[in-house]
């Protein structure tokens, strides 16, 4: 037996657990960079569309959000318009494969269990790695094909699904290093994921000032392979000394460290618990303060970002008339900025969402994990035990988006010299989302008391509303379809006029879900597993 | 003296599994109560209905005077539990999670908590990610044991303990049933500890109980593994009664013996020069094998179980 025995078990075993959450990352992957280039083509049919369209592009707030354009053609458009969001998906696609199957395994004490059958000692994280950068290999070539099935250049697309797998593995190998370094799944992801958005920071701030801030960060390193734009294939290089890099310190560190422990030692918390520590509110507080102030934070950034952009887009006049009626058709229809304004506090509600969802699905969390068992022996009911719970998945939503507004007023209404406006405009353009998030919320809730074991199908849900949004507009599906998600029941502030109806209506559906759920939560046997 | 729980013909399934096949059960107010049965009896089942969280499909069910899945908060003042499978919120220290369900529970003994916690040797200010099965054990006892109840359902609450400490969790109990005289259900697979504590005891097998009674009713159920280096051979211990499965090997002889006979049994082992000697109490699973299981030469009866 030597120090890799095992790993084409353990890598058969991974894939046959992520056999759908792989395939959807990967599909999603895939179709994402083909799908925009074919909406661009439908968009900018002629030449000078295009070039009226490149103005805009280079405001330096948009070059903030998306990176550089480097060469004004389809091509060019789409690497720019989906470089970011595709590096940024495969990344976290790449680092909670790689953690999962490390130190998730390893925390569970399942890995133990294997650990103690023919395993030699590197093969779990080598199986991990080889399961992710395959992914990530079959990312890179699909992106590629579809690229070019549309119509676009071979060496441009055969350069984006390149960039792409090569972030992905980078981003799998930080994940591994991170994996070994610390005594828990949750640290791990939070290290790799300040690694990333820390990388996302940066380009931000390289590509609209001192460049040489871009060459530090690997997000940045994608975009200057410069698909469609005079390749670089040498960039290629830079991936693969620091992906080795990594690699090399995730198993020195796997060498050296016991099963179950990390290198950064366990600080001794308190011996006794706070005087407040004394409700199952209280709990869920502890419980659920890290995840929020995160989200809160991550919000407050996006929110300020955005701002800074729209008030970008105010400064230039419409440069032709067809681009003006393309986007008042796309967003509202008070003229650009708003519609700009509009779409994106539409995504930001989406966004938001996912932390419905993930403050909703603690519930379960909690259940599956054998806790709830303890505290349900005590006095505390099972309604009051779900509503510590839905209380941050219901009023912590309420203040990212609150923080998202106030941050885009402040951002957008000092460029224009309007900040007292401009805030209470945008945080009732990030308000409105709420109740189109407590669906999602009362969703989770009402699968939770009725089908617990399907309570995961809330994260479906959300991701159903993304793309049913974002494809919906591009491939023109039925209206049926697109109002079966709550944001397209949203209106559309700050263009749009205020309707109340639709936001009772999506607080009603909610409730009677969320009451649903309650219901079959008092009625049925606990813990489910 | 009253009754602190009643089942009667409780049935639950899960799908197409019977957990619970009509079992009757009665715990006396004041009493340690074994409740005893091989892996997947039952038991947590059990525990778990008597505790609200599952519903019984048939049958009656009386906790401490009122229906545990209607009065829920109400009982659940007068009662600790500590699951079988105690997970802990991996942030969360120990003494954080003693105090935590201790005051969810109505309120906690200071002293008696930093007395439980110096007894069971448990570092308090660890998190709960990095304590051990027998660690989280503890944290689960400790919060249970320092709480103002009437009622202790435990379920299996010295797996993962070590010797020493599973003896301090018997001191422990015997000094609340002499001072406090708390009610005490006792769940377990393990025989020596229920004849250490408990006075009566009820056997699940299956989803029923198949045997209920003091322990002196049962004594004819336990008997002792024994393994012993002689320096003579053993002559005459095969005709002693009570022994049973004789077979020596190189002047070692290994039998089970009934508790009753144990005495004159080692009379005669002494008589050929003991080496070493091992005695084991057996397992309620050996003990389920032999009595149940092997009917062709008689050693035990089977009961009926209806599937």
């Amino acid at each position: 037996m030597n120090a890799l025995t095992g790993t084409r078990t353990l890598a058969r075993l991974a894939l046959r657990l992520d056999r759908v959450r792989l395939t959807a990352w990967i599909l999603g992957l895939s179709v994402m960079p083909m799908g925009t280039a074919a909406n661009y083509f439908q968009l900018y049919p002629t030449e000078q569309e295009l070039r009226a369209v490149s103005g805009v592009l280079t405001n330096p707030s948009l070059v903030a959000l998306s990176g550089p354009l480097f060469d004004l053609s389809i091509g060019g458009l789409t690497a720019w318009k989906i470089g970011v969001t595709e590096f940024i998906l495969v990344a976290l696609m790449s680092m909670l494969t790689v953690v999962r199957h490390t130190r998730t395994e390893e925390e569970t004490g399942r890995l133990e269990l294997l650990g103690a059958t023919v395993i030699g000692r590197y093969a779990p994280l080598t199986a991990a790695l080889l399961v992710t950068t395959l992914a990530n290999v079959t990312i890179g070539v699909l992106a590629a094909l579809g690229l070019t099935a549309t119509g676009l250049p071979a060496a441009g697309s055969v350069a984006f699904g390149l960039a792409t797998a090569l972030v992905g593995t980078l981003f799998a190998a930080v994940a591994a290093a991170a994996a070994q370094v610390t005594g828990s799944a949750r640290a791990a992801t939070g290290i790799t994921g300040a690694v990333l958005g820390g990388t996302y920071l940066l380009r931000a701030v390289g590509d609209t000032g001192p460049t040489w801030l871009t060459w530090l960060s690997p997000i940045g390193w994608g975009l200057h392979v410069r698909p469609y734009g005079g390749e670089r294939w040498w960039v290629a290089a830079l991936f693969l000394v620091t992906a080795a890099a990594f690699t090399t310190a995730g198993y020195a560190l796997a060498g050296r460290r016991d099963v179950g422990a990390g290198l950064l030692a366990e600080r001794p918390g308190p011996v006794a618990a706070a005087p407040g520590l004394r409700s199952s509110f209280a709990l869920a507080w502890r419980l659920h303060r890290g995840l929020l102030l995160g989200w809160t934070l991550g919000l407050a950034a996006t929110g300020a970002v955005m701002g800074g952009a729209a008030a970008g887009i105010a400064d230039l006049t419409s440069p032709n008339q067809q681009l003006s009626d393309v986007l008042a058709r796309m967003g509202g229809r008070a003229g650009f900025t708003d519609a700009f304004l509009g779409a994106i506090f539409g995504i930001t509600g989406m966004v938001a969402a996912a932390y419905t969802v993930q403050a909703t699905l603690r519930l379960r969390h909690e259940e599956s994990s054998g806790r709830v068992e303890a505290l349900l022996a005590t006095r505390v009911g099972r309604v009051r035990w779900a509503a510590g719970h839905l209380v941050f998945a219901l009023l912590g939503t309420a203040l990212l988006l609150t923080v998202a507004g106030v941050a885009g007023g402040i951002a957008y209404g000092a460029q224009i010299g309007d900040v007292g406006g401009q805030v209470g405009r945008l945080l009732g353009a990030a308000l409105v989302q709420l109740p189109a998030t407590w669906v999602l919320a009362g969703l989770g809730t009402a699968l939770l008391g009725l089908a617990p074991r399907l309570s995961s199908l809330a994260w479906a849900a959300l991701i159903a509303c993304v793309l049913i949004t974002e494809l919906g507009a591009l491939f023109g599906l039925s209206q049926w379809l697109l109002d079966v998600t709550p944001f397209a029941h949203v209106p559309k502030l700050p263009g749009a006029a205020f309707t109340v109806t639709p936001v009772l209506w999506l607080t009603a559906v909610a409730v009677a879900l969320g009451a649903a759920g309650l219901a079959g939560l008092r009625r049925r046997d606990m813990p489910v597993t | 003296m009253t009754e602190a729980i009643h089942t009667a013909a409780l049935v639950k399934t899960f799908g197409p599994t019977r957990a619970l096949d009509g079992l009757d059960l009665a715990v006396q107010t004041g009493e340690v109560h074994g409740f005893l049965g091989p892996n997947g009896a039952g038991k947590s089942t059990t525990l778990r209905i008597l505790l609200g969280l599952l519903r019984a499909d048939s049958g009656a069910v009386r906790l401490l005077g009122g229906d545990p899945w209607r009065d829920t908060a109400a009982l659940h003042r007068r009662l600790a539990y500590v699951p079988g499978d105690v997970t802990l919120w991996p942030g969360l220290t120990g003494g954080e999670v003693i105090d935590l369900l201790g005051r969810l529970r109505g309120g906690l003994d200071t002293r008696r908590r930093a007395e439980l916690l110096e007894r069971f040797d448990l570092d308090p200010s660890k998190k709960g990610r990095s304590y051990s099965k027998g660690n989280r054990q503890k944290v689960a006892l400790i919060a249970a044991l320092a709480s103002d109840v009437e009622l202790l359902l435990l379920d299996e609450p010295t797996s993962g303990l070590d010797p020493l400490m599973e003896e301090v969790f018997r001191q422990v109990i015997r000094e609340e049933q002499q001072r406090d005289g708390r009610t005490v259900l006792l769940s377990s697979h393990i025989l020596a500890e229920v004849e250490a504590l408990c006075d009566r005891v009820t056997i699940i097998r299956e989803g029923r109980a198949v045997e209920t009674g003091t322990l002196a009713g049962l004594r004819h159920l336990t008997r002792t593994s024994i393994q012993a280096d002689l320096a003579g051979p053993a002559t005459g211990l095969a005709a002693l009664p009570g022994v049973h499965d004789l077979r020596t090997h190189n002047g070692t002889v290994r039998f089970d013996v009934d508790t009753a006979a144990l005495d004159a049994v080692l009379r005669q082992l002494t008589t050929a020069g003991v080496r070493s000697l091992t005695s084991q109490p057996p397992t309620l699973e050996e003990l389920f094998l032999r009595h149940y299981d092997r009917s062709p030469n008689g050693a035990g009866r089977r009961p009926e179980v209806a599937r």
